[in-house]
């Protein structure tokens, strides 16, 4: 491969995997979670223009992505009541329009100042909107929200996107276009001087740039995205509510920015794929996967504040250094008693909330293939055991553990 | 000419409870520039709290035990999350706030359930203090209105005329120097941390009978909060007293005068459109002042940002 190509090299793996996925996840759910996955990835790497590039951290972006929505939904029923001619394909280009538009609005205000003002007139806007849309119900349809039918448009190339793998092949490929712009973006003056203000936003007014300007135009770039993903929405659900625009939605994709790390590019997408599928999966097997998903949050921003992906880049020097297979036998030693703490943790989690809230009577719980009573001490007592068990090992462990770590980074031969 | 004094008490009893949050979240921030977003999560644990240990030993005890507890919980955050966090910046310690909040909802309804809690007023308080025209006033919102002026003075008389308080506002403005004086700086950040957590949980103690104990209830209060500090101007005592009182005022008023937006536009002289029920703008022709009321304090807040970036009583720009 020549040396030109080579930056291109990721985009094409990125291309080829999201064109055969259908053909491996074939079921209408697993079409389901790759929609939402898709959508959930473009509206985290527009949050992340915000939080990473630009060091603005906003709670209330659910907004500019519920408004695109329930726009392209009127659009929608105006294609489908007053013959308005708009293929369904161009149908994000509005929704981003759109958001760019009341990003253009707000962010007049909002960005004269970073760090907490920001966050707090972010909020306050956020608030505003969602509580606006239950009383405004021309625009927002008020509890029920606004539905509409995506299949009613001019057909493009003989295709109504009624069926889900329609739909998914159109976000893959809005999917695409946004991720490679968003990363064009970061790489024009502007989206350096975004990064430029972040770390220091008098050094940059000295070089002659306005701070509040360069916050602007990132807020209007990130606003445009997050349009694009709430017409993606518009298009899968049909439908959108006040649950689109409110705190939850907003702090979910702060939560899913800052799992990913919100320091590199491909942070958000991580941490949406990863965040879906513990959804998902979380949700199908246990009452309080939120409980988990809420610790995940505080320990990463206590203990990994760049994320998961920052967890993955700190192995990439000892792999330049030829020194992986240092950290192979460490790891392999504590992974055992670190999934084992897991496990014991989850068990105490699970059998203490049973034995609170499941229905009288019914003291019978199954975990992990078991069945036993919640309400006995044993399994509590069992299943804390075990913790404190796999606590002393990784304990033992741990010694060892750093010393293969620092060896592993040591750039000269063995110390 | 009642109703507005029952409306003005009512707005005294909601204003200086959000006082009591906003005193205790004002105070943080100008200290350690740090927004605490989990502010009104220690109101629910105080809430949370009060009523379990009521159902122990009564209410009276309880309003002493729980706050205790709480500010113990808060001290024992600052020392062991926030301190830890401080190191990478302003962002992530709002953003550690911020997944505390989510992580207590949780933890609230891991232990109690998604239901609201049977938390009720003492029986010794379940009383008309008095009545204006026919609307009574109970006396446990009498008794609201004293704990939280008592809260203030108290604040108040510490902050200005004891040696703690000379020590607290040195250290606001020069942490630096208060530490080469010898006196523990990241202990008095944990104090105010601690203290102002357990006023935010005896607000919730005293308010939990009244505005209900469910696991809603941080979300309800916090943005408000938020919003009434922002008003106020950040890190301004009475700043957030003033605009305490003012949206406490806003809310009650907007919620009793059913004033509707049709005679208003009726009055300037508009005409109604013959088509209001698919017209766009039948919106604007049917609201309510009522309906209006939950957004009025946003309105505020985005008003006060554009013309008075400060706040009201704020001196730096925000």
């Amino acid at each position: 491969m020549s040396d030109a190509l080579r930056p291109l090299a990721p985009w094409g793996v990125a291309a080829l995997v999201l064109a055969v996925l259908p053909f491996i996840f074939a079921s209408g759910a697993a079409l389901t979670v790759m929609n939402q996955m898709a959508i959930t990835i473009i509206f985290a790497l527009a949050y992340n223009m915000l939080l990473g590039q630009g060091g603005m951290l906003s709670f209330g972006h659910a907004v500019y992505m519920g408004l695109g929505g329930f726009f392209c939904v009127h659009l929608m029923n105006w294609v489908e009541y007053d013959n308005l001619w708009l293929p369904l394909p161009l149908l994000p280009l509005f929704g981003g329009l759109f958001g760019l538009f009341f990003a253009m609005i707000v962010g007049t205000f909002s960005t004269r100042r970073a760090g907490t003002v920001f966050a707090m007139i972010s909020l306050g806007v956020g608030e505003l909107i969602a509580a606006c849309s239950i009383i405004v119900v021309a625009f927002f349809g008020g509890e029920e929200g606004v539905s509409g039918d995506r299949t009613m448009g001019p057909t493009v190339f003989g295709l109504d996107f009624a069926s889900q793998q329609e739909v998914y092949y159109l976000s893959a490929i809005w999917l695409m276009i946004s991720a490679a712009a968003m990363y064009l973006y970061s790489r024009t003056p502007a989206g350096r001087m975004a990064n430029a203000v972040r770390d220091n936003e008098e050094r940059a007014e000295f070089l002659g740039y306005s701070q509040r300007k360069v916050r602007f135009m990132s807020f209007c770039a990130s606003g445009f995205f997050a349009g694009i993903a709430g017409a993606l929405f518009a298009i899968n659900f049909e439908i959108l509510t006040e649950e689109n625009l409110n705190l939850a939605t907003s702090g979910s994709v702060l939560l899913i920015t800052f799992l990913g790390g919100a320091g590199f590019f491909i942070g958000p997408i991580i941490g949406a794929i990863v965040f879906t599928l513990l959804q998902t999966v979380l949700s199908l097997y246990t009452e309080i996967w939120q409980l988990y998903l809420g610790i995940l949050f505080v320990a990463t921003v206590m203990f990994f504040p760049s994320g998961l992906t920052g967890l993955i880049a700190i192995h990439f020097r000892p792999y330049h250094l030829g020194k992986i297979s240092v950290l192979t036998k460490p790891y392999a030693l504590i992974a055992l008693p670190a999934l084992g703490l897991a496990l014991a943790s989850a068990s105490v989690l699970e059998i203490a909330f049973h034995a609170r809230h499941a229905a009288l009577g019914d003291e019978q719980m199954s975990l992990f293939g078991l069945s036993f009573n919640s309400h006995h001490p044993l399994p509590l007592i069992a299943a804390l055991a075990l913790g404190a068990l796999c606590i002393w090992l990784l304990r033992r462990q741990l010694p060892s553990f750093r010393e293969a770590w620092d060896e592993a980074n040591y750039a000269g031969g063995p110390s | 000419m009642s109703l507005v004094l029952v409306n003005l008490l009512d707005g005294l009893v909601t204003g200086l409870l959000l006082f009591m949050l906003c005193s205790g979240l004002t105070l943080i921030f100008s200290m350690m520039g740090v927004l605490n977003f989990a502010h009104a999560s220690f109101y629910m644990l105080g809430a949370y709290f009060g009523y379990q240990i009521s159902t122990y030993v009564g209410f009276w005890p309880a309003l002493l035990i729980a706050p205790v507890i709480v500010g113990v919980a808060g001290a024992l955050v600052e020392r062991y999350g926030l301190r830890r966090v401080h190191k990478f910046g302003h962002v992530p310690e709002l953003i550690f706030t911020f997944g505390l909040a989510l992580l207590i909802e949780e933890v609230v309804q891991f232990f109690w359930g998604k239901s609201q809690m049977a938390f009720e007023e003492p029986e010794i308080l379940k009383f008309a203090a008095f009545s204006i025209a026919g609307n009574a006033f109970p006396a446990y919102k009498v008794f609201m209105i004293f704990i939280a002026v008592g809260i203030f003075l108290v604040l108040l008389y510490i902050l200005t005329r004891t040696r703690v308080g000379l020590i607290i506002q040195a250290a606001l403005s020069y942490p630096e120097t208060v530490q080469n004086l010898g006196h523990n700086v990241p202990l008095v950040f944990m104090g105010v941390f601690g203290v102002g957590t357990a006023l935010a949980g005896l607000a919730g103690v005293i308010a939990g009978p009244v505005l209900g104990t469910f696991p809603g209830m941080a979300v309800v209060l916090g943005t408000i909060v938020f919003v009434t500090i922002v008003v106020g101007g950040l890190g301004s005592l009475w700043g957030a007293l003033a605009a305490s009182l003012l949206i406490g005022w806003l809310q009650t008023f907007a919620a009793s005068y059913n004033v509707t937006m049709r005679d208003v536009l009726l009055t300037l002289g508009l005409t109604e459109p013959a088509d209001l029920a698919t017209s766009a703008l039948r919106d604007l022709w049917t609201l309510t002042l009522p309906q209006i009321g939950p957004i009025l304090p946003y309105l505020l807040m985005v008003l006060v940002l554009a013309f008075r970036p400060q706040g009201l009583f704020g001196k730096r720009e925000t």
